[in-house]
């Protein structure tokens, strides 16, 4: 059945039980992202540490309401840059999004996506691809936000 | 012999037999079952060999050239005006063709700001500062952005009526709200989201009485039941062609002639003029003067040939066979646990679209699951955002009925309700 194919159990059990889930102190930016289509909601926070592409992601803190697809992904996405640097979030970012736009041709690589590689059946919905990149849309911003308050 | 109470049972079978698509499978061989005919309808055969015949015999930009083609074409650009004109009550004259309902009602917004740059025959169209428009928090975008708009350009003040719990509009503030300030009251025939149709009498009474212009959002109501325009007795009324079996590129407004004579043009250009000189220009009378450029013509034939279509099968038996389908489907989603219906549980004054939530599964997921089953509804805000929000609802499932749908077709719905929560995991 296709819809397991899209609903990978990673996605379903992120759903349910979401990583980094909830708004924190301390913050540098938070910014707020919508799907117009569907009216999906996430507000999004992020802490660095030091500048540029080498700072490090210290925390990553959300509050959504969404569909399972962009609550999972919103949480993956935390695993996958929480600890690391600006740059790396960056080309995590690069490859997620090669991913959602391959149209289910694109065979991801899970050292770079961890986790991140159940959303390649989500790929394969046209429609739902947004629902997916809702969480990283803010995340840029957010790390953008900062980037452009310290320049 | 007896004679039946209500309107003779449509003959669905034979109607699905004019809609090629409905016989189509999707996602690994599941019937369709098309739900989402309040987004777009299905266009039946006759519709499509009505175009098809006319591309194919009489083609020609309308009113302009003096050729047999030409004078062929805009009789069947006309003679589909005035069908349509018919079939909801109304004068030939009275019939503009806009690209859709959505233009038909920024046509109404620009004309009135328009107004304050036009001659003294425009005055009663002006908004200005102390002038206020009056919507209802139930409204499509549609019927709701156009007029903030026009209130950012002119100064006028947007009010709106608030909404019941159960998606109505609420009128309990009609006569505070409808004041000598008010210049126009806009609103929805029947919810695209709720499926509740709005009290229309109580709404124009009070607008006439101050003296207001009256504008309605008719989408919902003329592809599903018996509307007559006069007998609403409203200013102005739009709908869509590809909501009522006809084409997409097409829509409706109509405006009392005596209005649309007074009131200036939004899109200008060939064909709405009445002379053009280097210094300026007149403009021709409506409808005319609304319909710059060569306008759609196949598919005001289309339109016809669906309005032809509705007749024949009659307006009053297709709302009675849709009253049936939402009956339906109203008691099997009150039979599951944790779905919550958005808008009126029973019949009482309401169209055929039921939206609800499921508690546990979001209505994208929730569609995802219907889809895989080959049911089409609709999931998110369906364009009615500030609704949503009012009700507390993010996003809603809507499935919404025309007179192709089946009872075994509901069945289905509910079934692949069932099988969300199973999915999902919510038991």
């Amino acid at each position: 059945m296709q819809l397991e194919q899209m609903y990978q159990e990673i996605i379903l059990d992120h759903y349910k039980n979401p990583h980094r889930r909830g708004l924190r102190d301390p913050y540098d930016a938070e910014v707020h992202h919508v799907n117009p289509t569907c009216g999906d909601e996430v507000t999004l926070r992020v802490k660095l540490e030091g500048s540029g592409a080498e700072a490090k992601v210290v925390d990553v803190s959300y509050d959504a309401q969404g569909c399972s697809i962009s609550q999972a992904a919103t949480s993956v996405l935390t695993d996958l840059v929480v600890d690391g640097t600006v740059g790396e979030s960056f080309a995590k970012h690069e490859e997620f999004l090669r991913l959602m736009q391959g149209r289910g041709k694109v065979e991801p690589d899970e050292d770079v996506l961890e986790d991140g590689i159940a959303f390649a059946g989500v790929a394969k919905y046209p429609a739902r691809v947004k629902c997916a990149l809702l969480g990283w849309m803010a995340f840029k911003d957010a790390v953008a936000r900062v980037e452009g308050t310290e320049s | 012999m007896t004679v039946a109470a209500g309107p003779l049972p449509l003959d669905v079978a034979a109607i699905r037999g004019d809609f090629a698509i409905l016989g189509r499978t999707v996602r690994d061989g599941k019937p369709l079952v098309y739900l989402d005919s309040g987004a777009t309808s299905q266009r039946p055969r006759q519709v499509l060999d009505a175009e098809r015949t006319f591309l194919e015999t009489s083609n020609a930009a309308v009113h302009r050239g003096a050729h047999q083609l030409s004078e062929e074409a805009t009789d069947a650009y006309e003679g589909a005006r005035a069908r349509i004109a018919s079939f909801v009550g109304v004068d030939q004259e009275e019939v503009v063709f806009t690209k859709n309902a959505t233009e038909g009602i920024n046509l109404v917004a620009y004309a009135m700001s328009n107004s304050s740059t036009s001659g003294p025959s425009a005055a009663r169209f002006r908004l200005g500062p102390g002038d206020e428009v009056v919507i209802t928090e139930v409204e499509h975008h549609a019927n709701l952005v156009p007029w903030q708009q026009v209130c950012e350009r002119t100064g006028a003040t947007l009010r709106w009526f608030g909404v019941t719990s159960d998606g109505r509009v609420d009128l309990s503030e009609l006569d505070s709200l409808v004041n000598e300030r008010t210049k126009v009251v806009a609103f929805t025939h029947q919810s695209n989201v709720s499926g509740a149709i709005t009290p229309v009498a109580r709404i124009v009474k009070r607008a006439k009485e101050v003296g207001a212009l009256t504008v309605l959002d008719a989408c919902q109501s003329v592809p599903h039941m018996p509307v007559d325009f006069r007998a609403l007795d409203v200013d102005f009324a739009v709908f869509s062609g590809h909501k009522m079996l006809g084409p997409s590129g097409i829509g409706v407004l109509y405006g009392r002639f005596e209005l649309l004579s007074a009131m200036p043009p939004f899109i200008t250009g060939g064909s709405m003029i009445e002379l053009v000189r280097m210094e300026g220009s007149t403009f021709a009378p409506p409808p005319q003067r609304f319909e710059a450029g060569v306008p759609m013509t196949s598919q005001a034939i289309g339109l016809a040939a669906a309005v032809d279509y509705l007749s024949v099968v009659g307006l009053e038996r297709v709302h009675a066979h849709e009253m049936a389908l939402t009956a339906a489907a109203l008691r099997g989603l009150s039979e599951v646990d944790g779905v919550h219906i958005v808008g009126p549980t029973d019949l009482t004054e309401r169209g055929g679209a039921v939206s609800f939530v499921i508690d546990g599964v979001h209505a994208h997921d929730a569609g995802q699951v219907l889809d895989s089953l080959g049911v089409e509804i609709r999931v998110g805000h369906h364009c009615a955002w500030p609704l949503h929000r009012k009700l507390g609802v993010a996003a809603s499932v809507r499935a919404s009925f025309y007179l192709y749908n089946t009872l075994e077709e509901v069945d289905v719905l509910v079934e692949a309700v069932r099988e969300a929560k199973r999915f999902f995991g919510v038991a």
